[in-house]
């Protein structure tokens, strides 16, 4: 079959690799319909996340048509339309059966690494996602091994189109969890989300449907910030504006009351403390770029939430802990517990409450995958989010 | 040895590093002795030739007699290697959705113990009490007799080798209940004399063994297996490495 494969820092490539197999009972294979390029394989390509290796399969946003079980599948059969959360959760272990899937204790079968690196015990294995994580082979691929079949499919099967129901296994999920974090009083909270990639755009329709009074939204991109206020929130360009300022006045001097971070480790920003986090992260002397992080702190009113969705690797340099004790403020992050959202926010889809198929700008084929990672990080040519047909056959990158 | 692992008094003891052993001196009076005479002879040797040799032997040389004055090898401390008067310690805990009784029961069992300790080969139960264990050590199979020293069902299991039957050895399993129904948490506590002490110790490291992440990957094992039923893998599974001409059981993709 054709996979997306990782060949080293900023060089991918389309290979021809062997079908996945069956390995357990408990897997089935999947042959992908619709895969996307999330914000987070981008910290793959550039190299942040720690144990990749020559020929691992990236891709965690995946869905399609299952084509073979094991046999102690019981909830899925062959044919079957599926969606496939991006964590891995096996559903038996205690923090599953607490909904705290990205938690799960024996969905990762490298643990002894993500143990060394982070203390305690590794959480919840992911698709395409490093060694660290476990290892799996992931989606952006003609099919794929999901393992705990029977809680990692999702059958759909209303007739949504694949790219209404594809963001399921990730970044609507993602969003709507960042907004629920916050603990938003309806008609009276105001939300700030920083950076309006995939995810902050799903946390701004997110804290909208959770009755946020008002959300503002800070990016540079202006094709981003257009989408984010398509939906009616207010945006705020940080080159052209004091950020800090601007949300002080945007919220009568209180600051937002809550502030989701939803850029992560490679913020970009600026000021000394930015120039400071880049010169560090190129030197390996730090792993994380926190501007979005700081200023999310310093924004935030008192009594407020940080939410962080945004993905963070390791340890960081400078950051305001004294403005966060100072303020009382709350810290929420973490992995999503996919599995806990993908029913209750099909729901939503299905009743037309939201179509997330608003965020796509691009349509491609697999082959162009590692051409379009690179478009997509540099925000060249509109790009937001990337969905590809693992089985188109021609160079047909088309902009919608 | 036996004592200080069989002692009752320990068993709901707090579990973390004993940092004083580190701190403190790790090296057999036999083996300071041996680093001792070694750190004379290349400092005598040192003395006779010209400056390269004189920095060649008498740099290690120096570096010895350190180790034997202060009674500590620094590779061990380094390594990590927990100690407690000359005996290796290992102490590793996993909680297990399963009740005590039923976890019990399955170490009770001792002839079942390899199939999740991967380092022991076999336990052979010879008669009421003793058993015949064998191990992989860093040069080879390790062999030794051992008695229970404590079993407490659903709670508790102790043994410790038979004095001069080979490797001195002693272990507990602790079984208890998790707050919270959350199942039993799992204490395995393990202390062995590496047959060359210290030496022997860092010996073994820098052959690749790692007792206590071996332990703690067992018992992770042993924790799925209660668990699930079987332990997840991505042993097989297809990706680009060594494998980009093959297309043995393609789909008929193109």
């Amino acid at each position: 079959m054709k996979a997306l494969v990782w060949q080293a820092t900023n060089r991918l490539g389309v290979e021809r690799v062997p079908d996945p197999e069956l390995l357990l009972p408990s897997d089935a294979i999947v042959r992908v319909t619709s895969t996307a390029i999330c914000g987070s394989d981008l910290h793959l390509l550039d190299g942040y996340i720690p144990t990749m290796e020559r020929g691992d399969i990236l891709g965690h946003e995946f869905m399609g048509e299952v084509v073979e079980v094991g046999r102690d599948v019981r909830r899925l059969r062959v044919g079957d339309r599926v969606v496939v959360p991006f964590n891995l959760a096996c559903g038996i272990c205690d923090p599953c059966s607490r909904g705290l899937y990205s938690a799960c204790d024996n969905s990762n079968p490298n643990h002894q690494m993500a143990e060394a690196l982070y203390g305690a015990v590794s959480s919840s294995g992911l698709f395409g996602y490093s060694h660290l994580y476990g290892g799996y082979a992931g989606g952006q691929a003609q099919y794929v091994r999901v393992p705990f079949a029977d809680r990692g499919g999702f059958k759909i099967e209303s007739d949504l189109r694949d790219e209404q129901v594809l963001f399921l296994t990730d970044i609507f999920p993602t969003g709507y969890q960042a907004a629920e974090n916050c603990g938003i009083v309806p008609g009276r909270d105001v939300v700030a989300v920083f950076g309006a990639g995939p995810v902050g755009q799903f946390a701004v329709r997110s804290a909208q449907m959770l009755g946020a009074a008002h959300v503002i939204v800070i990016d540079r991109v202006p094709e981003r910030l257009r989408m984010a206020a398509a939906c009616g929130a207010q945006t705020i360009n940080y080159e052209d504006e004091d950020v800090l300022l601007a949300l002080l006045e945007s919220t009568g001097g209180r600051g937002p009351d809550h502030v989701i971070d939803a850029v992560g480790l490679e913020a970009h920003g600026h000021g000394p403390g930015a120039f400071e986090d880049t010169v560090k992260q190129k030197m390996r002397l730090t792993f994380d770029r926190i501007t979005a992080l700081r200023w999310a702190i310093m924004s935030c009113a008192k009594g407020g939430t940080v939410s962080m969705p945004g993905v963070y690797g390791g340890l960081v340099d400078k950051l305001p802990l004294g403005a966060a004790f100072a303020k009382g403020l709350t810290f929420k992050m973490g992995q999503t517990h996919t599995h806990r959202y993908v029913e209750p926010l099909l729901g939503k889809i299905e009743a037309g409450q939201i179509d997330p198929s608003f965020v796509i700008t691009h349509r491609a084929s697999l082959d162009d995958a590692p051409e379009l990672y690179k478009t997509f990080r540099d925000k060249k040519d509109g790009c937001i989010k990337v969905v590809l047909d693992p089985w188109g056959t021609t160079r047909s990158a088309a902009k919608s | 040895m036996t004592s200080s692992v069989g002692r009752e008094s320990e068993a709901g003891q707090a579990f973390g590093p004993s940092g004083k052993n580190r701190a403190g001196a790790n090296l057999q009076p036999v083996e300071r002795l041996v680093t001792g005479t070694a750190a004379a002879g290349l400092l005598f040797y040192s003395l006779r030739g010209g400056l390269g040799r004189q920095l060649g032997l008498g740099l290690p040389g120096l570096a010895l007699a350190y180790m034997a004055v202060q009674g500590r090898n620094p590779l061990a401390t380094a390594l990590k290697i927990d100690q407690k008067d000359g005996a290796v310690q290992i102490r590793q805990a996993v909680t297990v959705d399963r009740p005590a009784d039923e976890l019990y029961a399955l170490w009770r069992n001792l002839e079942r113990l390899p199939e999740w300790m991967s380092h022991l080969k076999q336990v052979e139960v010879l008669h009421s009490g003793t058993s015949r264990w064998t191990a992989e050590g860093p040069v080879g199979p390790v062999q030794w007799n051992a008695t229970l020293t404590a079993d407490e069902p659903g709670q508790r299991i102790a043994w410790a080798s038979v004095p001069g039957s080979g490797l001195e050895n002693s272990g507990e399993v602790l079984f208890r209940a998790a707050p919270g129904n959350r199942g039993t948490e799992l204490v395995v506590r393990l202390e062995y004399r590496p047959p060359a002490g210290t030496t022997g110790a860092v010996f073994a490291r820098i052959r690749g063994q790692e007792p206590a992440q071996q332990l703690r990957e067992d018992l992770t094992r042993f924790k799925r297996i209660q668990e699930l039923g079987f332990v997840p893998t991505t042993e097989g599974q297809s990706s680009g490495r060594a494998s980009s001409d093959v297309q043995s059981a393609s789909r008929g993709g193109q």
